[in-house]
């Protein structure tokens, strides 16, 4: 039985559904139903058996079982139990409060397979608040512009826009046609995103003043010309580092990450003191640095397909 | 503070040119003095903390956070400042503290020792959130890195208070930060300041590159272009300075130079090591080139490099401001001011008679002085200018060398380019059938290319040093360089002047790369 296969496998079990964990053509798959209906809509039809947080099933002796990562909708990090030795793989996670999925919740392990995405310390993501009111102000201040936000259609699109809402802001929100289906499967998993307008085919006049949200290949191609005077924007954790943001064209950048920062993976791991850490994909080496400071038991975990495909 | 890092953090962002110009005309003219004048002098980079090195950002860094863990961010982020700025964060803070201004920063840098400047840095760090450290640190080590050129920043200010640049660029080069009379004049409180009593630099007139063109040397006068360091002479009488190109006094680097001007005016040349040392030694060249950075030499050096001027042109004779007068004319007053100087250290650079454009191209394909760079072009008829202006004055290189070598290793840029591969090390067959490295470039490539260059290097690492990758020897670069020297330093006893890469050779196998022998027939 495989955790977050890279290659099609007979028996997987899926922490959540960006396309670097959650891979067609495996023979059986355990996820949780929101990330089963991901995986339906992204690849099709997929055997599945949904597994809700808190739940599991036993096999060969092994327990495992599902708990909120706080990541995206229906991630979940995955708890093996046997023989009284319990071992956590956190998938991608977050700490912070996201009204699109579910809190993470530590859970106590005497091995943690952590992600280190953001395992260096200079990445401190701050508050969203802020951030949206860094969005807001700009759309504010190009009323014959409009601001394009680059976000992912899983997870950061839906965040950035629900964020928005709780902000106080109700206007129509635009976006590209790539992320209309997966925002209809949040609202029918009861994320609710008010108004949505596909912002393909209208007339430029229309964008005017208004916040268009596109995923980030978008941005700098040619879907962007039908764009009124655009300010390019960018939600992402790699926005914390200057000269990243210059490099992708970005005027307006905005740390919002769906993973742990560096203060987030300390403290949890911190928190739940494992006797061993294995650290995956990310920043495996700063990480490692780390724990050997504090003097906790670390070793890094190579993992193959692990990069560049889900961008924090 | 807050509102200078917020200027630096809009115009990191910005692409556009004038709506950089705009963000700094706004500031300028909203935020009051010093602080402004600070901010001018620190985007036009004529700010300078002498207490404040990027060794006590090191130190200061090195005092608060794990090394191991500074260096591996200081890998990814590319900039030292920008990394301990975002790393503070993990810091405990102070709370309760009002961040400082601008000029206070100023003040209290300045007036602190150098033993107390890295400790005083932290405490300024501590009052300010993450974007106000990244501002102080770059104002602390010089060298904002927003995209902003010296003439930007005038630019910005002459069209913050309505005044053309060329008046601003005049007076410029005699004011000191924070620039008070300078905002007087702006708001209309005073007249343009007025220099005239001290030596200042004034802006360099600049040649285009001629590529292909031709001009008829009935309207342009045919000079050689020297291989030194480009200078300009401003004396009173009483007081004497020298300015590189880029308008830094360099009068404490060159005093025999300053003490043997005896004329009044303002003259432009070419800084140049008399006899066979010059240009056919790279080390001569080195040291004029290190002489540059010094506040003072020693008698010894001055010694072991005897230093000259060879004049190009007059600015001014005396009071006489001669910028305006054609080229021939100011060229017949050099030759009479030139005339009451001393020649052991101030020649004329000759004229170059040629019967037409054909002629030319034959004396210039025939020079093989190591001191001549190429020929200059000047229209008889032009005026002096500043900049470089269309159609006035024309630099005509002598044709580059190249080589095609392998690539053997290759290090991250800085800045823009952090996440890129963008210095490449590259080498030549030895006689024993070894690659070994004859140089390195980080330039000549189009932005499409160094993409994949960046790949390429990726793809085809073999082993790793730190920062530095080594490669697969399998990619040909086609070098271009000004010329070769023999070099003790390097194993392959050669080291190239200005080698940039021309193109890749990807159709080139590795094996038909050229021999180290080939490049050392070049030495000339």
């Amino acid at each position: 039985m495989w955790i977050d296969p890279s290659r099609p496998a007979d028996r997987a079990l899926v922490t959540h559904g960006h396309a670097d964990h959650a891979r067609s053509g495996h023979g059986k798959v355990w996820a949780t139903p929101q990330t089963l209906a991901i995986m339906e809509l992204r690849y099709g039809t997929e055997m599945g058996t949904p597994i809700a947080y808190g739940d599991g099933f036993e096999e060969r002796g092994v327990k495992v079982s599902f708990h909120p990562a706080g990541h995206v909708l229906g991630s979940a990090q995955i708890l093996l139990e046997h023989a009284g030795e319990r071992v956590v793989v956190t998938g991608d996670y977050k700490r912070r409060a996201d009204p699109t999925c579910a809190l993470f919740e530590p859970v106590p392990c005497d091995v943690l397979i952590t992600e280190a995405t953001f395992g260096l310390p200079v990445f401190t993501h701050p508050p969203i608040e802020g951030e949206i009111a860094k969005l807001l102000a700009a759309l504010e201040a190009n009323p014959d512009g409009c601001i394009a936000v680059g976000a992912y259609a899983l997870g950061k699109a839906q965040r950035v826009i629900a964020e928005l809402r709780l902000a106080g802001y109700h206007e129509p929100i635009y976006i590209h046609g790539a992320m209309q289906k997966m925002c209809e499967l949040y609202e029918a998993h009861g994320v609710l995103l008010g108004e949505l307008v596909m912002a393909t085919g209208l007339a430029k006049g229309e964008l005017k003043g208004k916040i268009v949200i596109a995923p980030p290949s978008a941005l700098n191609d040619r879907w962007a010309r039908r764009l009124p005077d655009p300010v390019t924007a960018m939600a992402s954790g790699w926005m914390r580092v200057r000269q990243r943001a210059r490099q992708k064209n970005v005027e307006l950048p905005l740390v919002i990450s769906d993973h742990a920062d560096w203060n987030e993976l300390t403290e949890t791991l911190l928190e739940l003191r494992p006797s061993e850490t294995w650290i995956t994909h990310g920043r495996t080496d700063a990480l490692g640095r780390w724990c050997e400071l504090h003097q906790l038991k670390a070793r890094a975990l190579d993992l193959v397909g692990r990069e560049d495909e889900d961008e924090g | 503070m807050e509102r200078f890092a917020s200027l630096i953090d809009g115009l990191v962002y910005t692409r556009s040119r004038d709506t950089k110009v705009r963000l700094i005309a706004d500031y300028l003219r909203d935020t009051p003095n010093p602080d402004r004048g600070w901010a001018l002098a620190a985007l036009a980079g004529t700010l300078s903390i002498a207490t404040v090195k990027s060794t006590a950002i090191r130190a200061m860094a090195d005092d608060r956070f794990d090394p191991a863990l500074f260096r591996m961010s200081r890998d990814y982020v590319g900039d030292t400042a920008e990394t301990v700025a975002l790393m503070w964060d993990q810091l405990p803070h102070l709370s309760g503290t009002s961040p400082p201004t601008l000029g206070e920063v100023i003040d209290l840098l300045n007036n602190a020792s150098r033993a107390r400047a890295p400790s005083l840095l932290a405490e300024l760090m501590d009052r300010l959130d993450a974007d106000g450290r990244y501002a102080l640190l770059k104002l602390a080590s010089g060298g904002m890195r927003v995209g902003i050129s010296a003439r930007l920043a005038k630019t910005a200010f002459a069209q913050g208070f309505n005044l053309s640049v060329d008046d601003v660029e005049e007076v410029w080069h005699a004011l000191r930060p924070p620039y008070a009379e300078l905002f007087a004049w702006g708001e209309g409180k005073t007249e343009r300041p007025d220099p005239s009593e001290t030596a200042f630099f004034r802006p360099f007139m600049l040649a285009h590159p001629l590529d292909d063109g031709t001009v008829d040397l009935a309207d342009y006068a045919a000079e050689w272009k020297w291989d030194g360091i480009r200078i300009q002479i401003a004396s009173t009488g009483s007081e004497t300075r020298l300015f590189s190109r880029g308008g830094d006094e360099v009068s404490g680097a060159f005093p025999e130079i300053a003490a043997a001007f005896k004329g009044i005016g303002v003259v432009d040349g070419e800084l140049l090591v008399r006899g066979e040392v010059q240009g056919g030694e790279a080390a001569s060249f080195n040291a004029l080139q290190q002489r540059l950075g010094r506040k003072t030499v020693t008698a010894a050096m001055q010694a072991e490099y005897p230093v000259f001027v060879r004049l190009y042109d007059i600015l001014f004779d005396g009071a006489d401001d001669l910028r305006a007068q054609p080229w021939h004319q100011r060229r017949s007053r050099l030759e009479a001011f030139a005339a009451t100087l001393d020649p052991a250290r101030f020649d004329l650079s000759a004229i170059i008679e040629a019967r037409d454009f054909d002629h030319l191209a034959a004396i210039r394909g025939g020079s093989r002085d190591a001191a001549i760079e190429g020929v200059m072009l000047k229209r008889r008829n032009a005026p002096y200018l500043a900049g470089r202006k269309v159609g006035l004055w024309y630099k005509w290189k002598r044709e580059p060398l190249v080589a095609d070598c392998v690539m053997m290793y290759a290090q991250r840029g800085s800045g823009k380019r952090s996440s890129y591969y963008s210095d490449y090390t590259f080498g030549c067959w030895g006689a024993d059938g070894s690659l070994l490295p004859v140089g390195k470039a980080y330039s000549g490539f189009s932005d499409e290319e160094l993409k994949w260059l960046d790949r390429f290097v990726r793809n085809n690492t073999i082993a790793r040093f730190g920062p530095v990758r080594e490669v697969e020897k399998s990619l040909v670069l086609e070098v271009a360089f000004d010329a070769v020297h023999e070099s003790k330093r390097h194993k392959s006893g050669i080291a190239m002047r200005f080698p940039r890469i021309s193109r890749l050779r990807r159709d080139k196998p590795a094996e038909e790369a050229d021999r180290v022998e080939t490049l050392k027939s070049m030495i000339g």
